[in-house]
Order: structure tokens, then C-alpha cells, then sequence
């Protein structure tokens, strides 16, 4: 048995990854949820963020709350890149199989992300901590950095901002009946397309977002969006497609199965999230939190 | 125009294949190997996504599984390429009913996932079982098939063993596209393409629809399981991301670019999407960028694919002569 404080400090990393799988996740569960497309091209907007998030930070600098300045350019350029492939190319498939649809998202990973590759190279970027949150402190014998701390005070923070952008906001209130019948919302007047552009304006917004958090904890390289796809799958699936509090449940899940999984099984940490998704597939198909599909 | 459609396009094909050593360079011999092996991978996917109406994301998962098992059979215990081909389907295809017997209860966004999840798991055991499929680092130096003997009968000796094997992979490979020619064309083959046009229907008719999804499940990963097994050799190594997701798609791509309608469309796109490959990344190191761009252009202007896209022009043909 390992110690107590190696074992908080599995369980803090395993909560700040969460934090970002929650962030990317939601945007994913939130176009699936009013859209029923699985959007793979959903990675490549994290990953474009966290180059955006390099790439501001290399024009204006770290210091002084310059570096959130960046961050949240980034997210800023990627919901706008959303919403422009929403509005030109997403929108003329919708009447078409799901399996364009899903093909079509795909397009766009190969498309965005060998673009990115010829802006920002193959080689890593990376980003320095924001100054002031450079520091790490010891807690129960564990070190963490400030920075982790201040993710797992924002993640929980944006989590209930998009709660009450969808409870309380007329958008948000939009977006939930879409998500339940958009013929009858279409009928009632609502401008059915605009709101399909907020949605993946949003989402994209979450997921650049994501990226652009990320960018001082771990160095940005091509790739990373593909891999970030399959465990934000997994995040959802786990709680439940379209489910807001599911997604934050199932990333919660995610991270600790794999922060423990290595420490007790190594060599099959990742074995045992995919083993995660099936099982809830098997017994569960619509998530723990989720409801099934009329 | 009939006429045309009446031509014996299979055995010209299989002919015109052999040949590709005796006119073409030992470049075109590697290429023509390649387009064989992906031209029975995409065929065996559209056994479930055309056929069936299943659109598997995992389907890459059988073509690893089929690649690892001759691989290990011959490289670790020097089992003869006539055996261990075969077990890569039989291995493979004993994959696909366990996985297949959990997916088919499952439907459509669904039915994907679980697809996705189980070709993961597949990849991930791969990826870190180092032991017995050699890790991240993969199963380097598969062998050959032994072609002493055949290179020491009269007629056909005087290849390379490349060579030899590029004739053995087309003479399996035809073997098995006629196999599952008579599949789709037999009366179980109408019965999947009625599941797929109404499954609903299908059931109220007393067909057991799990039971012919699942069937159809184990056969195309069988077959994917046979395509691995000669990509392993052709690639002189096995490794992980052959069952990665990417490779799932990559597959799903050449379908549907060949045109998922026809049961030679698949083949046209693994040909069309290799040769394109070869071509563009002469010029560009950003395949994928082109590929991506060929993609939406399909999705919006060609939803039929090329096989699609050519019958239409040959009847919009037909009918103008008509007229």
C-alpha cells in the first residue's frame, strides 16, 4: 500500500484532469445533446485552442493578466471558428445519414489539424505559468502546484456558470428544448438554425477554452486532439450522452479510474477506462445520468 | 450500356493484377499489394455499414487482432502461412461474436460507441502487453511465407519472395472477395439488407434481427481479421495503432469513397485513396489536409461515392441516348 499523502496526490492530479475533460466534454455532450452528432472534430477545437492560447501569449506576454487575456482570446477565436463551420458547411447535413454527419467531423479533424501543423510545426509549444500561480504548496505531505489549485477552483466555477447559462438564460432555455423536440420548438417560432450555431458556438467556446487552460501544464503538440477525442467520448458515454451533470460525473469518474489505475495497475490503466465505457454501454447504454433515446 | 455492366469485371481484374510483377517495378508491386489488402478491409466493413446498415467505429480492432495472431503464430512459433492465415479469421471472427453479441443489442449513436470502445480496449492490450505483442514497440520481422518450393517448380520460379507473396496475396484475396460475394448475393445477404432497410419489418416477418446483425458482425471480422493477417506480413510488422481508432476511419473513408451501394465500390475506394496517397504526397507533406478537403467534397457533392457517382453518369448516358 502506498502511502496516504502519494495517494491524495494520485487523487488531487486525477481531479485536475477531470476538470479539463469536463470542460471539453460538456461541449461535446452539449452538440450531441440538441444536435444527436457525435462531434469528433470536437479535440481539434481543444487542441487549437491551447496553439491559439501559445500563440497570443507569444504577441502579448504572460505578465500582468496577460496570460487569461490570451486564454480567453483563444477560447474566443475557437467559438468563433465553430460557429463559421456551423454556419457554412454543418448546416447543409442535417438532413442527411448520421453517418456524413459523423464523416463530415472527421474531415474537419484531418482539415484542422494538419492546418494547424502548418502554422504553429510539428515541434511542442509551450506555455509559462501564469505569474502568481508559479508557486506549489504542500498539502498532507503531497506537493501541488498553484495552478493545479486554481483549476480545481474553476472547473467546478464554469461548470455552474453553463449550468446557468442552460437553467436560467433564454438561450439557454432554448437549448434544452431543443434538445427534447426541435420540430415543436421550430413550430413555436424559435429560429431553430440560429440556435444551432449558439449551441456549437459554445460548445466550441468550452472546448478552445479547454485547450487554452491546458496549454501551461502540458506542451501543446499535433496529436493531442486525437487522443483527447477518444476520453472525452468515454467521459460522456459514462454519464450519459447529453447529460450536463452527467459529464461532469462521468469526467470525475475518468480521472480518479485512471489516476488509480496507475498506481495500482500501470500497465492497464487505460485498458481499464475503455473496459469503463463498454460496461456502461452494455448495462447502461444511455449513461448513469442520462435518459434513453425515444 | 448493359453491355458494359455484362463484362467479367472480377476475373479481368484478378488477371490484369498478375501482371502488375511482370510489367511493373518492384515500386508498383508494393503498391498494388497494399491496394489489395485495403481493397478486402473495406470490402469486410461494408459487409456491416452497406450491407447491414451498421456503421462500426471499431472495425480496425479485427484487423489487429488478425494481424497479431499470424504474426505471433509465425514469428514466435514458426507456424506455416497456410495455418496461421486462416486463424487470424478464426481468432478474429471468435472477437467479433463476443463483442458483436454485446454491440447488436444496441442501436444506431450507440451501437458506434461500443464498437469505438471495444476496438480501444483491443488497442490498448496491444499497446501495453509487451510480453506477448511486443508493447508500443510492436512485433517487428514478421517472415515470409516459405516459397522455396513453389520457387523451385518449373514456370514459376525466378521472383522475388515479395513478389511471391504480392501473387499469394491476390489469389487469397480473391478467394475471399468471391467468399463474400457469394455471401451478399445469397439468400442470408437479401436478409441483411432487408434488416437494414427496416429492421422493424423484418422483425414482424419472424427474422431474428440480432442474430443475422451479429452473423454479419462476425463474417466482416473475419474477414478484416484475414486482411490483418497479410497486412502484418506485407509490412514486414505489427503494431498497436493497427487497431487504433484513426485506422477505423481510415477504413470508414475508403467506403464510403468507393461508394457504399455497390460491393465493388469499397475496393475502388482503397485503390483510388492509395494511389491518391502516393501521388499528393510527392508534392505535399499534408495528405491529410487533401484527404480532409476530399472528403467534405465527397460528403456534400458525391454522397453515392465514385461507384455512385459513376453509375449515375452512366445512366444519365443511357438516357440521353435515349432520347
Amino acid at each position: 500500500m502506498p502511502d496516504l499523502s502519494f495517494v491524495f496526490a494520485q487523487s488531487l492530479s486525477g481531479l485536475t484532469a477531470a476538470m479539463f475533460l469536463f470542460l471539453i466534454a460538456s461541449g461535446l455532450s452539449l452538440i450531441f445533446g440538441v444536435l444527436r452528432v457525435l462531434n469528433f472534430a470536437h479535440g481539434t477545437f481543444y487542441m487549437l485552442g491551447a496553439y491559439a492560447a501559445y500563440q497570443f501569449v507569444q504577441w502579448l506576454g504572460v505578465g500582468g493578466g496577460k496570460f487569461w487575456l490570451a486564454a480567453l482570446g483563444a477560447a474566443l477565436a475557437v467559438a468563433a471558428l465553430g460557429g463559421l463551420v456551423e454556419l457554412l458547411l454543418f448546416r447543409h447535413l442535417y438532413g442527411k445519414e448520421e453517418l456524413y454527419q459523423l464523416l463530415f467531423t472527421y474531415a474537419l479533424v484531418l482539415i484542422l489539424s494538419d492546418g494547424a501543423k502548418m502554422i504553429w510545426g510539428t515541434q511542442q509549444k509551450s506555455v509559462s505559468r501564469p505569474p502568481g500561480l508559479t508557486g506549489a504548496s504542500t498539502l498532507f505531505g503531497a506537493t501541488i502546484p498553484h495552478y493545479n489549485l486554481f483549476i480545481l477552483l474553476l472547473g467546478p466555477a464554469i461548470a455552474l456558470a453553463v449550468w446557468f447559462v442552460l437553467q436560467r438564460t433564454r438561450v439557454g432555455r432554448f437549448i434544452r428544448a431543443a434538445a427534447l423536440d426541435r420540430e415543436t420548438l421550430g413550430a413555436l417560432g424559435v429560429n431553430v438554425n440560429a440556435l444551432y450555431t449558439w449551441v456549437f458556438v459554445i460548445a466550441s467556446f468550452l472546448g478552445g477554452l479547454g485547450g487554452a487552460l491546458i496549454s501551461p501544464m502540458r506542451a501543446t503538440t499535433p496529436g493531442m486532439d486525437t487522443e483527447i477525442i477518444v476520453e472525452a467520448f468515454v467521459v460522456v458515454v459514462i454519464g450519459g450522452l447529453g447529460s450536463f451533470w452527467g459529464t461532469f460525473l462521468g469526467a470525475l469518474i475518468y480521472g480518479q479510474v485512471l489516476s488509480f489505475g496507475i498506481l495500482f495497475f500501470p500497465r492497464f490503466s487505460i485498458f481499464a477506462v475503455f473496459a469503463l465505457m463498454a460496461g456502461v454501454l452494455i448495462i447502461r447504454p444511455w449513461g448513469l445520468l442520462g435518459r434513453p433515446l425515444k | 450500356m448493359a453491355a458494359l455492366a455484362r463484362v467479367p469485371w472480377g476475373p479481368i481484374i484478378l488477371v490484369a493484377a498478375f501482371f502488375v510483377p511482370v510489367v511493373g517495378s518492384r515500386f508498383y508491386v508494393f503498391l498494388a499489394n497494399d491496394i489489395v489488402i485495403w481493397a478486402l478491409f473495406a470490402t469486410s466493413l461494408n459487409l456491416l455499414v452497406g450491407v447491414t446498415g451498421l456503421v462500426s467505429f471499431g472495425h480496425a480492432a479485427y484487423f489487429g487482432i488478425g494481424a497479431y495472431t499470424t504474426g505471433l503464430l509465425m514469428k514466435k512459433l514458426a507456424v506455416p502461412f497456410l495455418l496461421a492465415f486462416p486463424a487470424a479469421a478464426l481468432v478474429a471472427g471468435g472477437f467479433a461474436l463476443v463483442f458483436g453479441f454485446f454491440c447488436v443489442r444496441l442501436t444506431r449513436i450507440y451501437f458506434a460507441m461500443l464498437t469505438l470502445a471495444f476496438a480501444q480496449i483491443v488497442w490498448a492490450i496491444c499497446f501495453k502487453w509487451n510480453e506477448v505483442t511486443g508493447g508500443e514497440q510492436g512485433m517487428p520481422e514478421i517472415p515470409y511465407p516459405d516459397f522455396d518450393r513453389i520457387a523451385a517448380l518449373p514456370l514459376v520460379g525466378g521472383w522475388r519472395t515479395s513478389e511471391y507473396f504480392y501473387f499469394l496475396t491476390v489469389i487469397m484475396v480473391a478467394l475471399c472477395l468471391w467468399l463474400l460475394r457469394r455471401i451478399v448475393g445469397s439468400p442470408f445477404g437479401r436478409m441483411l439488407t432487408t434488416v437494414r432497410e427496416n429492421a422493424e419489418r423484418a422483425e414482424f416477418i419472424g427474422v431474428n434481427v440480432r442474430r443475422y446483425e451479429l452473423a454479419a458482425f462476425v463474417l466482416a471480422g473475419a474477414f478484416a481479421g484475414l486482411a490483418g493477417g497479410l497486412f502484418g506480413i506485407f509490412n514486414r510488422g505489427v503494431f498497436p495503432d493497427f487497431a487504433y481508432w484513426t485506422k477505423s476511419s481510415e477504413v470508414l473513408i475508403m467506403t464510403l469513397l468507393g461508394g457504399m451501394g455497390t460491393f465493388y465500390g469499397p475496393a475502388l475506394g482503397a485503390l483510388v485513396l492509395i494511389l491518391l496517397n502516393q501521388q499528393i504526397t510527392s508534392y505535399t507533406e499534408y495528405w491529410p489536409f487533401v484527404l480532409g478537403v476530399i472528403l467534405v467534397v465527397l460528403l456534400f457533392v458525391f454522397p453515392g461515392g465514385l461507384a455512385g457517382a459513376a453509375q449515375a453518369a452512366v445512366r444519365r448516358l443511357g438516357s440521353a441516348r435515349r432520347a
